[in-house]
């Protein structure tokens, strides 16, 4: 079976800096899957790459069987494959139920639906969604009054409004209350298992990725640096030393 | 007593003193016309300007393309007997009155046509700049359509044209036009707060408050600018068609007053509260009755009585009228306040 997402010597540089050298990975259909490494190793930069954000210099991407290197951000988006940001956005001064709202799909979108109301099952959907990441209280409240954590979470709603195939997601768990962490691996889990939705997630918190993914993937200096499932890479010493500073 | 009545009353009350207006204060029948006009003004440019985030200082080139083509239409389909009416000439008959309206109809029909063309052939292009870079953008295309006005000799150039006397006595015109533009200011008006309600509405929302995450989300971004772009030249062609027929004679200055409507356009949504409905209405009625009272009683100073009112505003009521009520009394908005939504706390307990 072909891989969801494939992701072909990769190089992106800005200047000078070399953010990815020729990084190529694979996505399979189905499973959690793990981007780690040091800070500016390039995890971001890789993420950017893979949805559009910049053009790469080098290689390819491949989404479904599908050449995407050359496509732009929405047209990427609308195939199914999404991002959320490590810096959280959500819109501000819209209501917590219209940010979800206006994340449907917006594959077939002619002049008609562009000015029709929102059937009630679109709202029903979302306010289902909101429970799902426990925000339903807030539903009324504008996104940028939700502090961090909260708008963490819409975010992730807002990504399962558009019912995506493949979810990039930058750091989750970030500036979450540590209490709620668990239930959100939980939750993770669940979109993966019960909604079918493949995750290829970047993070810091060893704990949760370790707990997540089946296979991880190691970046450090821009280069590809470890993959394998997670009792291998707690292990790999090459990897150890790139969290730690060796040389 | 429930929204809904008190808006049918709101709505039945606005309705009935602008349909008896004319009747009431017949001397004003002008300015009362222009005060609809300002209206659609500051609704328009609200729609790009306070909805999606898109501050547009060349909505004036709609407007004129209004005025240019509703005229040319009426000097070249039915007057091309009688001559060109040009302000050089002598020409402007006095047309029967199907002539007239016809000439008329068709002219707005055909200025909207080529307002929408413009929009959505410009729109495609510089809606892709955006914050700065868009408002100067639009600064120029404004300045530009003025200078090609000024310089093309089959609409007057730079001596301008006549649009046709309208029949029947002076000031017959001013009450037709009065209607005419409540009419287009309350079909604006309804037709921005159907809009509003609708998948578009959240969608130039979304742009404003972050189109790359717009975009990230695969939202149509450049779709919906386009869309909005070509709903305000919609109207703005129409008012300027017919302010062009109201005002008889057109030129640069007349129909691309930049600095005159092009601001105040942006003055009024911002003094209402941009990015409401009612903003922009109570905004544009401020300005054009203070502005018409200044012109009456501190003639010589006006402009800077103005200037005076648009520094009060932007100091004291930086959110504009709308924004300052909403944020006195946000419980009459719908903002929810209840402490209890706020500070809940999140809980991701179990829901199977």
């Amino acid at each position: 079976m072909t891989p969801i997402l494939e992701v072909q010597d990769v190089t992106k540089a800005f200047g000078g800096v070399i953010a990815n050298d020729g990084i190529t990975l694979k996505v399979p259909q189905g499973p959690i899957i793990g981007l780690i490494g040091p800070n500016g190793s390039g995890k971001t930069t890789l993420f950017n790459s893979i949805v559009g954000y910049h053009p790469i210099d080098r290689g390819s991407i491949w989404f479904e069987g599908r050449e995407i290197s050359r496509l732009r951000v929405p047209q990427i988006a609308r195939l199914g494959l999404l991002r959320t940001f490590q810096q959280t956005r959500i819109y501000g001064k819209m209501r917590c139920l219209e940010n979800m709202q206006i994340s449907v799909p917006h594959v077939h979108e002619g002049l008609r639906t562009m000015l029709s109301p929102y059937p009630p099952e679109v709202t029903e959907r979302a306010e289902g969604l909101l429970e799902f990441v426990g925000l339903y209280p807030k539903r009324h409240l504008r996104g940028g009054e939700l502090s961090f954590g909260q708008q963490k979470l819409l975010e992730l709603a807002m990504a399962l409004m558009n019912q995506p195939k493949l979810l990039l997601l930058d750091e989750p768990t970030a500036g979450i209350n540590p209490v709620l962490i668990n239930s959100l691996m939980e939750r993770l889990k669940r979109i993966n298992a019960d909604l079918g939705v493949t995750l290829f997630v970047i993070e810091h918190n060893m704990r949760v990725i370790m707990n997540l993914a089946q296979h991880i993937y190691c970046l450090a200096h821009g280069q590809l640096l470890a993959e394998g499932p997670p009792e291998e890479i707690q292990t790999d010493q090459q990897v150890i030393d790139a969290y730690l500073g060796a040389r | 007593m429930t929204d809904a009545t008190r808006n049918l009353l709101l709505y039945a009350l606005i309705g009935l003193i602008g349909l008896l207006a004319p009747y009431l204060a017949p001397a004003f029948r002008v300015q009362m016309a222009l005060l609809w006009m300002m209206i659609l003004f500051a609704l328009t440019w609200d729609l790009g300007g306070g909805q999606m985030g898109y501050n547009s200082f060349g909505n004036i080139v709609f407007f004129g393309i209004g005025c240019y083509v509703a005229a040319v239409v009426q000097r070249d389909l039915f007057f091309a007997v009688g001559g060109q009416p040009q302000a050089t000439g002598d020409l402007a008959t006095v047309s029967p009155l199907f002539n007239y309206f016809n000439g008329f109809a068709v002219g707005l029909a055909l200025a909207v046509i080529i307002a929408l063309a413009v929009a959505a052939a410009l729109g495609s292009g510089i809606l892709g700049l955006r914050g700065h870079y868009f408002a100067i953008c639009t600064l120029g295309v404004g300045v530009a359509a003025g200078e090609i006005a000024s310089g093309w000799d089959y609409i007057g150039a730079g001596s301008g044209m006549v649009a046709p006397i309208f029949p029947g006595g002076p000031g017959q015109n001013a009450i037709f036009f009065y209607y005419f533009f409540f009419a287009l200011a309350a079909i604006c008006f309804f037709t921005l707060k159907w809009l509003y309600g609708t998948r578009f509405g959240l969608a130039i929302n979304a742009i404003r408050d972050d189109e790359d995450k717009a975009e990230a989300m695969g939202i149509h971004t450049t779709r919906y600018k386009t869309v909005a772009w070509c709903v305000a030249a919609f109207f703005l062609a129409l008012a300027g068609g017919a302010f062009g027929h109201l005002n008889n004679f057109i030129d640069r200055e007349v129909a691309f007053p930049g600095i005159t409507f092009g601001v105040w356009m942006v003055l009024m949504a911002i003094l209402g509260g941009q990015g409401t409905l009612w903003g922009p209405v109570i905004g544009a009625t401020i300005f054009h009755a203070t502005q018409e009272l200044f012109w009456t009683y501190f003639i010589g100073w006006q402009r800077v009585a103005l200037g005076l009112l648009i520094v009060v505003i932007v100091v004291f009521f930086p959110l504009g009228i709308m924004g300052w009520l909403r944020s006195r009394w946000p419980e009459r908005f719908g903002e929810t306040v209840d402490l209890e939504a706020r500070t809940a706390p999140i809980s991701l307990r179990e829901t199977r």
